[in-house]
């Protein structure tokens, strides 16, 4: 269905159709300093203000400002959009905006065929063209004829657009993104006002360069609505049927804070979160740094050990401990772990992963901390293991974490990874008092006190130092049995070994049973999937669900212990496809755990699965079923 | 503060647990004085915390009858610092040898230091690895002969002291295991306010029995010692006829002889406590010059770390009014989507 442009209508001149589309899928491209990440934030705020579900995705260098030009300095910034659930970040972009050559060499591949792509020819010289790696002018030479080219010289426009404002001319090339995103606005129908509305805000003490960002953007849309290029489309998306309620959008890691803290306010204490830098965990600590009147002190340690041993300090002293790292760092941080293990006190430990081994790849996303999670520590050192699915399930599995680490006197392992992290997606903001408190009872009866005698759960007292009669040491030596004095007996150190292991396994009772996200128990095929993989997963089976395959989606939020009747809902199935951002770690544990017949789908490139690729591996499996 | 009922007596900080250092250790005799300054300062075992990390001295919590923590190699600083975030009321004492400061965990020395929390910090400095038994330790001297340095140490010593100064330590002390002062030594630490570190000089009777009898030994230490009384003039000596001055060329201090008349004494210079300077320079004083021992530097900045932070947490409290999270979450670009 076609839908008339209303404005073009109102002005009476000729009509012009908006292309319907049911979602649609754009992504900008720049150099790093061109303000890419700035631009998508704004399209993103944009999106949700005009009723869109929708998913995001930066996608940036680990430099911070790379040599201008080249292809390892682009900046990406993606955002899926529509009319129905969006729950990934889109395959391939519809449109692409390409601010200098570079942005366009590394973006290309992704391209659908057909897309619109959008170029600033103005950047266009030879010499940026020698930097990207063009040996020939992609413009001439048959590279973009599967798309639909618009060669604009977004430079020179923007510069003639803002010249009146009195800005050097470098400063005027710099709203050279507000010029695009006008332009991008005009393709997608959206009011400019609360952009304008935005930027007035923030420039608010640079007046100059807000009425330049102001008259580059208006200049983009004027651009859109008078130029008649045959080749630009316009578009239109239907909103979405969303659930009613009040909105915003959170990125993973904004809503992992927030977990937290509700956590924390949920057990009636005060968090301690201690945390050492490091991409991409470090955006948990700036958001919870600013909200230290909500129940939060922030320490910023001298190194990722330090940062988890004053964490376990702090649940020492009656707070709750948080510490938050990825990879490299939690490997650091893994021998305090164990700690924490023998002197069972609460603890999260928030895994951000990224692109391993060693340093890896900073700002690209992998799910390969599985098995270090589960596994890493010397000694039979078992901790609870758990993994958000998206953006706005950080928040739940926070809350989660919490709730076990303080109930059960245990560390808890939170793996989220760069893609949520970063990520952003609209999140109805969730009523606090909706669920239950778990307030945290400190011990503090003298009569029949032992450091380590358990309940029936197995879980020992939590004592706050402070606490009159209640003195006692506790350390990594073994302990003995209920005094927690210092043991070397064997028969003590085997049955403390299991005692340690069986209070981890008793957390599966206190957990829900596990559910499909999609199908049913006797379908043929069993997609098991875990953490950020989510949505492609979901998109994928739903797409074959329609076309009548009996194909069910699993995903697991708690890694350890596993769910208690996951064994027997797994052996329905006829086949296992357990597709992961690493080589083989879940199903490694699946196989392991109940001998079953999974088989792993591999991608370790830094980036999501697509569905695409979800769908392919689906195509091969669904043959065999009978 | 639950205040114990009646007067505690050095014993009663005790612990029921059998103390496991070898006989003739030096620890006994810092674990004497501790209690002795817990009852002094009257301590209720209940608010007080023994935090350590791995080795001889670390044992230390076992044996006193408070809260203790013993913790993991070289980590004492960062698990102690996390007690202190929870709770600011608390007293701590982060117990270390020179192996668990200086050389795992030095990093960590370092910046509770710089940071200044409100505890007390004592490092045993034995010069070897006892509970490894007797590897090199960053404070051996050079060319020492050790099971891993046969051939004797390469390496230059880390001289601890110098080490807390530089790293921004306000309340630096050195004292010696078996010392009648080593009582008011701690007591002075620990009514420092912020991080209040101290260097004992402590006897491995096993692996590296005298090290310091050079210095420590009671019919040498009149000669080998300096002891730094604040405003007082830096003499020692039997006599009291020794002093220490600036040296004309500013390079650092000499001793300069007093005459039976005095003559000399203008020279000496008098202990500022205050002064980070002098601090530097007496301790970094070695042998063939005497050794400072006692409180080389102690000049509070409060507020101390924890209780800074606390005072910003309580500020942004004020300033936000009533910190609601479900409210704050509805604030900033929110939008309601209607049925």
């Amino acid at each position: 269905m076609a839908v008339v442009d209303k404005a073009l209508e109102e002005t009476g001149e000729e009509e012009r159709l908006r292309q319907p589309l049911e979602t649609a899928v754009v992504r900008f491209a720049g150099d790093s300093g061109d303000g890419v990440q700035l631009t998508g934030s704004l399209f993103t705020l944009s999106t949700a203000l005009a009723h869109y579900d929708l998913a995001t995705f930066p996608d940036f260098p680990a430099e911070i400002r790379a040599p201008a030009g080249t292809t390892y300095g682009v900046s990406a910034f993606q955002i899926h959009f529509g009319g129905r659930e969006i729950r990934t970040i889109g395959d391939r972009p519809d449109v692409l905006v390409a601010l200098n050559p570079a942005a366009l060499k590394v973006n290309l591949a992704d391209l659908r065929p057909g897309a619109v792509v959008i170029l600033d020819v103005g950047s266009f010289t030879e010499r940026n063209l020698r930097k990207a790696g063009f040996t020939e002018d992609p413009r001439e030479d048959g590279t973009l004829d599967a798309y639909r080219v618009v060669a604009l010289d977004i430079s020179g426009l923007t510069k003639r657009a803002v010249a009146h404002t009195g800005l050097t001319s470098r400063e005027q090339l710099r709203c050279k993104n507000f010029f695009a995103l006008g332009l991008i606005f005009w393709m997608f129908d959206r009011d400019l006002d609360p952009v304008i509305e935005w930027t007035r805000e923030k420039f608010a003490k640079k007046p100059q360069i807000c009425e330049a960002n102001i008259a580059a953007l208006r200049a983009g849309h004027a651009l859109g609505e008078t130029a008649e290029l045959p080749q630009l489309p316009a578009f239109h998306v239907p909103p979405a049927q969303i659930a009613p309620g009040l909105y915003r959008a959170v990125t993973g890691s904004e809503a992992l804070a927030f977990g937290l803290l509700d956590g924390a306010r949920k057990a009636g204490l005060q968090m301690t979160f201690c945390s050492y830098p490091i991409t991409p965990a470090s955006p948990l600590l700036h958001v919870l740094a600013k909200l230290r009147a909500y129940g939060v002190t922030t320490f910023q340690a001298e190194d990722e050990i330090a940062a988890i041993c004053a964490a376990i300090g702090a649940s020492y002293a009656g707070a709750l401990g948080v510490t938050s790292s990825s990879g490299p760092g939690i490997s650091l941080k893994t021998e305090a772990i164990g700690l924490a293990v023998m002197t069972e006190l609460p603890l999260v430990i928030v895994n951000t992963q990224r692109a391993g081994p060693s340093t890896g790849m900073p700002t690209k996303t992998e799910q390969s901390d599985l098995l270090q999670a589960l596994y890493s520590r010397n000694g039979d050192a078992p901790v609870v293991v758990l993994a958000a699915a998206s953006p706005a399930d950080c928040f739940e599995m926070a809350r989660e974490a919490v709730r076990i680490a303080v109930q059960h006197m245990t560390p808890v392992i939170l793996l989220s990874d760069g893609f949520l992290a970063n990520a952003a997606e609209p999140w109805r903001i969730p009523d606090l008092d909706a669920s239950p408190d778990f307030p945290v009872r400190f011990r503090t009866e003298p009569e029949g006190f032992a450091p380590y005698a358990r309940d029936d759960r197995l879980v020992r007292p939590w004592v706050k130092p402070g606490t009159p009669g209640l003195q006692h040491r506790i350390g990594g030596l073994e302990k003995q049995h209920e005094t927690g004095a210092v043991s070397y007996d064997p028969d003590n150190h085997q049955r403390m070994t299991e005692l340690r292991w069986n209070k981890v396994l008793k957390v599966a009772e206190d957990i829900p049973e596990q559910e499909l996200e999609q199908g049913d128990p006797d379908d043929c095929i069993c997609v098991v999937g875990w953490g950020s993989t989510y949505g492609p997963i979901s998109r994928a089976v739903t797409t074959r669900r329609r076309r009548g395959e009996k194909i069910a989606h699993l995903h697991l939020r708690h890694l350890w212990p596993l769910p208690r009747n996951l064994g027997r809902l797994l052996s329905g199935f006829d086949r296992i496809l357990v597709p992961e951002m690493n080589k083989g770690q879940l199903v490694h544990l699946l196989r392991s755990q109940y001998l079953v017949p999974a088989i792993g789908l591999s991608k370790v490139s830094g980036r999501p699965f697509t569905v695409t690729e979800l769908e392919t591996a689906l195509d091969r499996l669904w043959e065999e079923c009978p | 503060m639950n205040a114990p009922v009646r007067t505690l007596q050095p014993k009663d900080y005790a612990s029921d647990q059998e103390v496991r250092w070898c006989a003739g250790c030096g620890d006994y005799a810092i674990l004497k004085a501790v209690e002795r300054v817990l009852a002094e300062i009257g301590a209720d075992p209940a608010q007080t915390v023994f935090v350590s990390g791995i080795g001889c001295a670390a044992r230390f919590p076992y044996y006193v009858n408070t809260y203790g923590f013993h913790g993991i190699h070289g980590r004492a600083p960062a698990i102690a610092t996390g007690v202190k975030l929870a709770n600011p009321e608390l007293d701590v004492w982060v117990i270390g040898g020179d192996g668990d400061m200086l050389s795992i965990g030095s990093n960590h020395l370092a910046h509770i230091l710089r940071r200044n929390v409100d505890l007390t910090l004592l490092l045993f400095n034995n010069e070897v690895y006892g509970l490894t038994k007797g590897q090199l330790s960053p404070t051996a001297p050079s060319g020492s002969r050790t099971p891993s340095s046969p051939l004797g140490s390469v390496e230059s010593p880390l001289s601890a002291c110098r080490f807390a100064l530089a790293a921004g330590a306000r309340f630096v002390a050195r004292a010696i295991d078996t010392q009648k002062e080593l009582a008011s030594i701690l007591r002075a630490a620990h009514d420092h306010p912020g991080t209040g570190f101290v260097e004992i000089l402590q006897n491995c009777i096993v692996y590296n029995d005298g090290a310091f009898a050079d210095i420590a030994d009671r019919k040498l230490a009149a000669e080998r010692q300096i002891h730094p009384v604040h405003g007082e003039p830096l003499l020692f000596g039997a006599a009291r006829d020794k002093g220490l001055r600036l040296a004309a060329d500013g390079s650092g201090l000499e001793v300069v002889e007093i005459g039976a008349d005095g003559e000399g004494l203008d020279q000496v210079l008098r202990h500022d406590r205050t002064s980070f300077n002098l601090a530097m320079m007496l301790a970094a004083l070695e042998p063939p010059m005497p050794v400072a021992i006692g409180v080389i530097y102690d000049h509070p900045t409060p507020p101390s770390y924890e209780r800074a932070l606390r005072a910003q947490e309580e500020r942004e409290r004020e300033r936000i009014g009533e910190a609601d999270l479900g409210a704050m979450l509805r604030k900033g670009p929110v939008w309601m989507v209607t049925a």
